[in-house]
């Protein structure tokens, strides 16, 4: 299974064989095929194209943003996998057949996922740049917390965690909102946890 | 970003051999450090090995009741593994206490230990730096050093080893296994792994190029208490200042290493018999020799007063 996969993603190779590469500008393409919110898109890319450039730019989902580009900021957050990632921080060609949701695939207006509706009721934003990537982390934290995963905040490393804000909180901490929604953010997340308990 | 070629192979041995035969290549696990630095140009490969699908994924025990991380195992994983948790408490909370969630999904136990300096002149392509640019001089030296080394360091270079798990694995006297292109393997204690940087601030480690990790191996757990303390500018999701990792006995025994003050986990075995006598005693071993800049001669007494806080805690 490992070898099978791994073959198929062998997609870009120096041309000629025993050939020196050095690094220049000039593009070397790969192909490289991504399922982002359900639906498949087969690309070909500029190697160093970032999983962010390619849902934003490629494919054309414009919601995760581009704020820092090197993994400070949080604001291209997305669930690869199941798993909260920076998307600027990956490059698409190492995400052969992975599932990228980003925030287009958790809710549309009239059917929002509960962390939108709860972002909304408990005003968790206010510029709303940051927002999709801490609606992505939201969810994540939530799940991370419900499956064991500790935190730099727990008390016990072998004890179930809760939802409480300082949990919430640091474990929030990669996510940088400018306008201080924090309090807020915190709040829908506690209400959604409230929800799921 | 300058460009590169790509490839995924299957086997740890292709993986090697791939990067040995290819002038210029690199290893790519998480892509959280290597990534953030190519885009500043600091790190040019012209062709990238993803380690991704080598398998090297799980954490199992070994004969002699230690553990055998993958260089795979992402950050996350290793600190909520229940043996770490239980028994190598010190490694979840170092863990723990780096970088942010998103970050720990991706980082992987081979790269967390390869991370470069986040000395910020290293950083800044247009300031000399004898680390990215060899001869170029060191800018911080004389400027600003807050954040760096206070031992260990050399007249070229003061930077130091920014990350927390190694210091946490030096505590725990693991040891890194690695595989070359000839299929050669080698045990590096992780007390030689990362150098003293002396006249060659531009190599970090001891690992030869093209070689490979595989694992890290634990020996079996030490009884006592477990703590990792971690003192930075704000309360999460920042580099250390000084970082303590420890294991302390019911009699006060027990082992230390300091991170954020030397270029590799700082740790001076013959200093923990001290550890009784309290954290001064011992600090004044372990810093025996310190050259710390005018910004960073404050590290010194925190380093003290961190174990002092870890001693407490142990006894409580
Ligand atoms: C905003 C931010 C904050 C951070 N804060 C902290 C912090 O507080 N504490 C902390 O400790 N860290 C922190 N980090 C650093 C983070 O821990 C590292 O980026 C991460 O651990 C690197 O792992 P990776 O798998 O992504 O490595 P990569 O970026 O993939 O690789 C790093 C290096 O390791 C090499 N490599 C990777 N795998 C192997 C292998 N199997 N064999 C040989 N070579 C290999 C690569 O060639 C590269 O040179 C932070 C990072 C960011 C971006
Ligand atoms: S301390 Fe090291 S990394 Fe920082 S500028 Fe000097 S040589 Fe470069």
């Amino acid at each position: 299974m490992v070898g099978a996969s791994a073959a198929a993603t062998l997609v870009a190779v120096p041309s000629a064989a025993g050939a020196r590469p050095a690094a220049t500008d000039a593009p070397v393409l790969a192909k490289v095929a991504l399922t982002v919110n359900g639906e498949r898109h087969e690309l070909e890319l500029d190697t160093r194209t970032t999983l962010l450039d390619a849902v934003r730019e490629h494919i054309h989902l414009t919601g995760a943003k581009k704020g820092c580009d090197h993994g400070q900021c949080g604001a291209c957050t997305m669930i690869v996998d199941g798993r909260r990632i920076n998307s600027c921080l990956t490059l698409a060609v190492m995400h052969q057949d992975d599932a990228v949701m980003t925030i287009e695939g958790l809710g549309k207006p009239g059917d929002l996922h509960p962390m939108q509706a709860a972002f909304i009721k408990h005003d968790g934003y206010q510029c709303g740049f940051c927002t999709p990537g801490q609606i992505c982390s939201g969810i994540a934290v939530l799940a991370e917390i419900k499956s064991g995963i500790p935190s730099h905040v727990s008390a016990d490393l072998n004890a179930t965690y809760e939802a409480t804000q300082n949990e919430i909180r640091e474990r929030m901490s990669g996510n940088i909102c400018r306008c201080g929604a924090y309090s807020n953010i915190v709040e829908a997340m506690t209400e959604v946890a409230g929800r799921q308990a | 970003m300058k460009s590169f070629t790509y490839e995924r192979p299957s086997s740890p041995a292709e993986a090697a051999s791939a990067v040995a035969k290819t002038p210029n290549a690199k290893f790519i696990a998480g892509g959280t450090n290597l990534l953030d630095l190519m885009k500043l140009q600091i790190e040019t490969p012209a062709h990238l090995v993803d380690v991704n699908g080598l398998g090297l994924d799980q954490v199992e025990p070994t004969s002699d009741g230690g553990l055998r991380i993958g260089a795979l195992v992402r950050n996350t994983d290793l600190a909520a593994d229940a043996r770490v948790r239980k028994d190598y408490g010190v490694l979840s909370r170092a863990l723990l206490a780096g970088a942010s969630g998103q970050l720990r999904n991706k980082a992987t136990t081979a790269g967390n230990l390869l991370q470069r300096t986040r000395c910020p002149y290293f950083y800044d392509t247009a300031q000399a730096c004898n680390k990215r640019e060899p001869g170029s001089g060191c800018s911080a030296i004389g400027g600003v050093s807050r954040q760096l080394g206070v031992i260990g360091t050399s007249e070229a270079c003061i930077a130091t080893y920014p990350g927390d798990m190694a210091v946490a694995m030096r505590v725990l006297d693991a040891t890194v296994e690695t595989v070359d292109a000839t299929g050669h393997e080698r045990k590096i204690p992780i007390a030689d792994f990362h150098r003293l940087v002396g006249d060659k601030p531009e190599i970090d480690t001891t690992l030869r190029s093209g070689e490979l990790i595989t694992a890290v191996t634990l020996p079996k757990p030490v009884a006592g208490t477990h703590i990792y303390r971690k003192v930075r500018d704000r309360a999460s999701y920042a580099y250390a200042l000084v970082s303590v990792a420890a294991i302390i006995g019911k009699d006060g025994t027990g082992h230390v290493a300091f991170g954020g003050v030397a270029p590799r986990p700082w740790r001076v075995e013959a200093a923990e018999a001290d550890l009784p006598r309290g954290a001064k005693a011992v600090t004044d071993r372990v810093f025996d020799g310190a050259t710390p800049t005018h910004e960073n001669a404050f590290k010194l007494k925190l380093a003290e007063r961190t174990l002092g806080a870890v001693l407490t805690e142990a006894r409580a």
